[in-house]
């Protein structure tokens, strides 16, 4: 291949271009341009060839102007140093502007909002507490969403057989997690990378295997229905007031998007929680053993620090807030089944974390309303007779190599020292060696 | 007087290959012993298996009187032990203060500021740097961060594992310098490997020679240097 090196910049980005609209094609003419409807006997297969042409024309044209982009753009130059830099410092002012949308939300949303933004704390919270797994401590988890269903089937499995409320069974959630996360933790404290990455996803997959089929404690797929929602000190939500409710105690008319805002601070308080905790966590000894342990596990053995405590911690915290996540599902759903805690739960939180900057709180929280969010948003946007929401996993994964491409340590990828002297000082993204850890 | 640290009939094995075949090794408190041997001879293995990993499988490892010999690697290490372990293995992506601060785990917060000011006395060239990231270190100052590191649970033992490879000349006799300056003025006590004979037996009051996983030979450093086996094997021709 001695020509290609000879071969001008602008002719490799047409070819290159060329070669990645075939690709396109490839991919676009059998999930786009191929559909199925029903006929008058049969499924008929039709044939759509104009969102196909438009899907790889984007993809050709978008690669030229990656490929003109990088010409523009010597190698070994910064990438966009300047969005990097504006990043970390709008971060100081993104995140209390954020906090008081969210607290104001309910304000001026209506129901349909509200329910969109308990879907997306959800995930910030999962998203958070993964992070301490993953960003902190570096250890891939891709088993996340068993956690979420231990917290989830405990708390429901404990209200509907004992008739214990939401707050009683938060903490029994979060312990049942816990332990399920030390249970995870055990076999797999020799395993690193992709081999913890295995195990972990075949543990996932275990405890919704067993959740399937042990039909006599979780109801198997049918699920568990009728779990009560929570209750804010005693008063209920039900939406037909009566006595002992929200609405009757203030004497104010019943309503169903009362116990939506309630849910909505409630997932609210609880992923903020999260969210401090894990950035206290990070200054203190087992925060700082966490990060020391992502770096290289060889050199906190010399220095003393229990490898064997600082993962099974690191494991059980995690699980832990998955574990509240987990009975927060439930009770907002009053049902649950094995449906909801399949391994595209544990990709998408990953992803959340990945896309965000790995360790990076606002990264995540950003990226989690990025994909929950903006996803949602596609509902019923049509374009050339497709809803885009079919597409959200396509879109996941364009958004995830875009951002891999562009800012590989995800988008808020600066990290704080977690002590400093003095004036703190951001360690940017460019000094972030790319690809480690 | 008995030893600081002694090794008796020590073996170790990675599976079923023998790395390490009854060794004996002892330390005073105060010394400088290093244990010179080629690459492979089980110098590494040697390191480790005092820290309990691998753990040693015949004989015993005393120090300051107790055996050590089963306990595991984070107790071993949090007894005024500190290890610089082979290729420095400092934390890339946080900043030397962090790096210094993760030497000092497990220990009282007040004590650590002071000890600080210690290591960066020693290596001013830190102090310069306390604010960059390790992976952005010279190979030199990473070599100091490690031992500056391993310094900060103020050990009485300190172990340090080829401080030298792949530095320049001059930087290594500052290194080599710095180590017997800590050990004049504060007593430390310095296991110290290296495949560097010549400057290492040099530094050193006594000396070891590790070969395939055995000692073949014991003595003073000035005694050792002299050896024509010992020139022969360390010194012409190699560095
Ligand atoms: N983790 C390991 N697994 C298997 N064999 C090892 C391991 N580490 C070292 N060895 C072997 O043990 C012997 C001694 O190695 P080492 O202690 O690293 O030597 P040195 O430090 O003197 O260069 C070598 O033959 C090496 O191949
Ligand atoms: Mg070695």
């Amino acid at each position: 291949m001695s020509g290609t090196a000879l071969r001008s910049p602008a002719a490799r980005a047409l070819r290159d271009a060329f070669l990645s609209a075939l690709v396109a094609l490839g991919i676009f003419g059998v999930m786009v341009g191929l559909r199925t409807d029903p006929g008058a006997r049969s499924l008929v297969l039709s044939w759509h060839p104009v969102p196909v042409a438009v899907a790889v024309a984007i993809v050709f044209f978008g690669r030229l102007a990656l490929s003109g982009w990088r010409i523009a753009r010597p190698a070994g130059t910064a990438a966009p140093r300047r969005l990097a830099e504006g990043m970390t410092h709008a971060g100081r002012y993104v995140a209390p502007v954020f906090l008081i949308l969210a607290l104001t939300l309910p304000l001026y949303a209506g129901r349909y909002y509200l329910d969109l933004g308990i879907l997306v704390l959800t995930y910030v919270m999962l998203g958070w507490g993964l992070n301490i797994v993953v960003g902190l401590a570096g250890l891939l988890d891709l088993g996340y969403v068993a956690f979420y269903a231990v917290g989830a089937y405990t708390f429901a499995i404990a209200a509907t057989t004992f008739g214990l409320g939401f707050w009683t069974c938060l903490p029994l959630a979060g312990l049942f997690a816990a332990i399920f996360g030390v249970l995870l933790g055990f076999p797999v404290l020799r395993l690193r990378g992709d081999y913890l990455a295995i195990v972990t996803l075949a543990f996932g997959e275990i405890v919704r295997v067993v959740i399937l089929n042990w039909v006599s404690l979780t109801g198997g797929p049918n699920g568990i229905s009728g779990i009560p929602r929570p209750t804010l000190f005693g008063l209920t939500f039900l939406a037909d007031g009566g006595p002992g409710s929200f609405a009757d105690y203030f004497g104010i008319e019943p309503n169903i998007t009362q116990r939506v805002i309630f849910l909505f601070y409630v997932i609210l308080a609880m992923a903020l929680l999260t969210n401090w905790v894990s950035l206290r966590l990070r200054r203190l000894p087992l925060g700082r053993a966490w990060e020391a342990l992502r770096e290289d596990e060889v050199a906190c053995r010399s220095l003393g620090i229990n490898v064997t405590v600082t993962k099974l911690t690191a494991f059980s915290i995690g699980a832990t807030f998955g574990g509240f996540a987990g009975a927060f599902f439930a009770t907002r759903q009053a049902f649950i089944s094995p449906e909801s805690f399949t391994f595209i739960e544990s990709a998408i939180v990953l992803a959340i974390v990945v896309l965000g900057g790995l360790g990076s709180q606002l990264g995540v929280a950003l990226a989690a309303l990025v994909m929950i969010g903006g996803s949602e948003m596609l509902r019923g946007i049509i374009i050339l007779g497709v809803d885009l929401v079919e597409y959200r996993m396509l879109l996941f994964g364009i958004a995830l190599v875009v951002v891999m491409v562009l800012r590989p340590r995800g988008l808020v990828s600066g990290r704080t020292p977690s002590v400093s002297l003095g004036r703190p000082r951001e360690i940017s993204a460019e000094l972030v060696a790319e690809g480690r850890g | 007087m008995t030893a600081l640290l002694s090794l008796a009939g020590v073996t170790a094995y990675y599976g079923a290959i023998q790395a390490l075949k009854g060794v004996d090794v002892e330390v005073n408190e105060g010394e400088i012993v290093t244990l010179i041997g080629a690459n492979g001879a089980g110098k590494s293995t040697l390191m480790m298996t005092i820290c309990g990993s691998p753990r040693a499988r015949d004989g015993r490892i005393t120090y300051d009187g107790q055996d050590i010999t089963q306990l595991p690697t984070h107790l071993i290490m949090r007894r005024d032990i500190a290890q610089s372990p082979e290729g420095r293995r400092i934390f890339p992506r946080m900043s030397v203060y962090e790096n210094l601060l993760m030497g000092a785990h497990g220990r009282p917060a007040a004590e650590a500021s002071e000890t600080m000011e210690q290591v960066f006395g020693l290596f001013p060239r830190l102090r310069e740097r306390r604010l960059q990231r390790g992976g952005t270190l010279s190979g030199g100052e990473q070599q100091m961060l490690a031992i500056g590191r391993a310094l900060m649970s103020r050990p009485r033992l300190l172990l340090l594992d080829e401080p030298s490879l792949g530095l320049a000349p001059l930087v290594v006799r500052q290194i080599f310098g710095a180590i017997r300056e800590l050990n004049r003025t504060t007593g430390l006590t310095v296991l110290l490997v290296e495949q560097n004979a010549f400057q290492a037996l040099r530094l050193a009051h006594r000396g070891y020679v590790l070969v395939n996983g055995a000692i073949t030979m014991a003595g003073t450093g000035a005694d050792l240097l002299a050896r024509p086996e010992i020139r022969a094997a360390y010194l012409e021709g190699g560095h």
